[in-house]
């Protein structure tokens, strides 16, 4: 079993600057320690899975890093520069974009109208200029090869769970994003359509991008992640490269892993 | 459940005649009716009436049909946007009472405040359009349900008129201006001309669209379609021209609720203001996400409602050539609200469109027109309304079902 810690020693795969980097990140909400000086990286290129039981801090660190909640303490970089994230809308200009579980999708409006919300091409006369967007939608599900939606025309409410997700991780790479950050995107799926959006993320990072994973699926991670950042407590466990480590430890980590920034912490019982 | 259809090409779906009838039939089945059970509808009362009373379908009856029904759809317009975004409002009836009583005030000869007919109009109605950003401040900055604001505006504005109007009891409008906006008739030729520009516009934008698809290389529309859309239409506004110079011509007020119906269905389906305040009206929380003002999206909804509730104010004190204490009372508001919800518009907002608004006017005049010829009461005319009512509201809320459950 090989394993290092992201800040000190960087993984096997490290040969560039994480595309987002985020170095001792601290959370509280009132009394509770949500996140206590958590690191996590991805680098463009890469699968990197974020995993922990429930109340781990995944969610929390993600919405720090998107600008939903401030951050207390710590730092985000993006390609090695410092940033400040105050909103989805800063996330979105450093090329940030975090498809959440629920997708906000509208589902009274189409596919291409989805694509778009909030976006939408128009001219002079805020005419919207539909031609385009079709166009640059049918493209972008093609660059993704997502087949499987007939008409890019129909409304999102008669897609499947699999389109949907397909729907809410295509709008998220459209606008020359860099880091897609995609939260439980198997979660209500079934067989064959997680089978569909996990290729889909594979096909994400082949294109460049990198792309954070939160998952509870063990299964799923092992079939697409480079790396595994494991939290618990709110605390750094550890990060496993994939190739060369088991699930046993990794459930392991999950359930039972010592933090390892702090010492002198014994392992408590989960909840 | 469609994930394991054949891969089809994203891109270009067929659009021969079959296959759109096809894809057509597949939505009606998964609940997405559409604009059929109205028109449906329609023609059943329609020929229904007819063989019950030879008079139902004159150029007479006709004429006055669109004039008694401009005042009613131009409010239903307004309505339609609300619905859209899943709200209410309630004071549309008496804004357009407050909107008439201004209107009246403003004409009244040898006062030191009296303006020229149009600019009296001019005034009178962004004085409607203030009254909705008001109460669309209430829900969108506050939170105050539209339901609870509105019916507080309801009784407001009724206050007002009764106020505004004191002791006289009616207000005489002399204005010439004014009346002609519910008075007027074109002549034959005009009628033709009118007729004519509004052919050409339709077929000019129907080919811009199909250009501009077939330069970014995206599938066109069926060219069988488009021309067939257009005939349509032709046939249409033809015959009513036609009918009507019969009488006493096509009426102002009518070309009035053509225009604002073209002007508002652009504003829904084309711009991106239309856009988001379907997205607002589908799901607010991805709307927000998605970076849209909803608040203002709101504001601006209310907005439109108070203003065309000003039109037709305007339309039915100029009917009247007065206002009254009873302006704006009445079945009008249940009337304007039926309008937009029988045509089609949902009550749960997102789904609906501005056409609504006269689809659903013209079922419920040609009903009530009809029940009068026959010399029925009143009675009849209410209860027949209300089951019209009922049906379109089921008919919503079980296809919106279907619809939800086709996805999964």
């Amino acid at each position: 079993m090989t394993s290092a810690p992201a800040e000190s020693t960087p993984g096997p795969i490290a040969t560039t600057t994480p595309a987002l980097e985020a170095r001792g990140v601290s959370k509280s909400f009132g009394s509770v320690e949500a996140l206590v000086d958590v690191d996590f990286e991805v680098r463009s290129g890469e699968v990197m899975a974020l995993v922990g039981d429930n109340g781990a801090g995944k969610s929390t660190l993600i919405k720090c890093i998107a600008g939903i909640y401030p951050l207390d303490e710590g730092e985000v970089h993006s390609d090695g520069r410092k940033v400040s994230i105050h909103g989805p809308k800063d996330a979105a200009k450093l090329g940030i974009e975090v498809v959440y579980q629920d997708l906000a999708l509208c589902d009274n409006l189409d596919v291409v109208q989805n694509m778009y919300l909030g976006r939408e091409t128009h001219d002079w006369l805020r005419r919207l200029r539909e031609a385009p967007m079709e166009a640059r939608t049918a493209e972008t599900l093609k660059s993704l090869r997502v087949t499987t939606i007939s008409s890019i025309r129909q409304q999102v409410a008669s897609l499947s769970g699999g389109q949907r997700q397909s729907v809410a991780i295509g709008r998220a790479v459209m606008w020359n994003s860099r880091v897609v950050i995609l939260d439980e995107p198997t979660a209500a799926l079934g067989v064959a359509q997680t089978q569909q959006v996990l290729e889909l993320v594979q096909r994400l990072a082949e294109q460049g991008l990198a792309v954070a994973l939160i998952s509870h699926n063990l299964h799923d991670i092992f079939e697409v992640a480079d790396r595994i950042t494991v939290l618990r407590l709110g605390r750094n466990v550890d990060v496993f490269d994939r190739r060369t480590t088991t699930q046993q430890t990794v459930v392991h980590a999950i359930t039972a892993g010592i933090p390892t920034k702090v010492a002198g912490i014994a392992t408590k019982d989960v909840e | 459940m469609s994930a394991e259809v054949a891969a089809v090409d994203v891109a270009t779906p067929s659009n021969s005649l079959a296959a759109i009838a096809r894809r057509r039939l597949d939505a009606l089945k998964a609940g997405d009716v559409g604009t059929l059970p109205i028109v449906i509808g329609l023609i059943g009362i329609v020929i229904f009436f007819y063989s019950k009373n030879g008079n139902y379908l004159t150029a007479g009856n006709f004429t006055n049909l669109m004039t008694q029904m401009a005042g009613v759809t131009t409010i239903a317009i307004g309505v339609v946007f609300v619905l859209l975004l899943g709200e209410i409002d309630l004071s549309i009836s008496y804004v357009s009472g407050v909107v008439g009583v201004v209107v009246a005030q403003l004409q009244i000869p040898d006062e030191s405040w009296q303006v020229k007919g149009v600019v009296a109009i001019g005034i009178a109605v962004s004085i409607g359009a203030l009254i909705g950003a008001l109460q669309g401040s209430f829900v969108a900055i506050i939170g105050i349900p539209s339901f609870v604001v509105t019916l507080a505006g309801l009784l407001f504005w009724q206050g007002v008129i009764l106020y505004a109007i004191g002791d006289a009891g009616v207000l005489i409008i002399e204005d010439t201006t004014i009346n002609n906006v519910a008075n007027y008739f074109f002549s034959d030729t005009h009628g033709f001309v009118i007729a004519g520009v509004a052919t050409g516009l339709f077929a000019v934008t129907s080919l811009a669209g199909v250009v501009s698809r077939r330069r970014h290389g995206i599938r066109t529309d069926n060219l069988i379609l488009v021309t067939a859309k257009l005939v349509v239409f032709t046939t249409i506004i033809f015959g009513a021209v036609i009918w009507a110079n019969k009488e006493r011509g096509f009426p102002l007020a009518f070309l009035l609720v053509i225009i604002f119906l073209i002007f508002w269905t652009w504003v829904a389906e084309r711009t991106t203001f239309g856009r988001h305040v379907y997205a607002v009206g589908g799901n607010a929380e991805a709307a927000r996400r998605a970076g849209i003002n909803v608040r203002r999206i709101r504001i601006q909804v209310f907005m439109i409602s108070g203003l065309m509730a000003g039109m037709g104010g305007v339309i039915f004190a100029a009917r009247l050539n007065s206002v009254d204490f009873n302006a704006g009372g009445g079945t009008l508001l249940l009337d304007a609200i039926s309008a937009a919800v029988i045509g089609g518009t949902s009550l749960f907002g997102g789904h609906g469109r501005v056409i609504s608004a006269l689809m659903g006017s013209l079922v419920i005049a040609t009903v009530a027109n009809g029940i009068d010829l026959l010399g029925y009461s009143s009675a009849i005319k209410y209860m027949v309304t209300g089951l019209i009512l009922l049906a379109a509201v089921t008919l919503d809320t079980v296809s919106r079902r279907r619809l939800a459950q086709s996805g999964r």
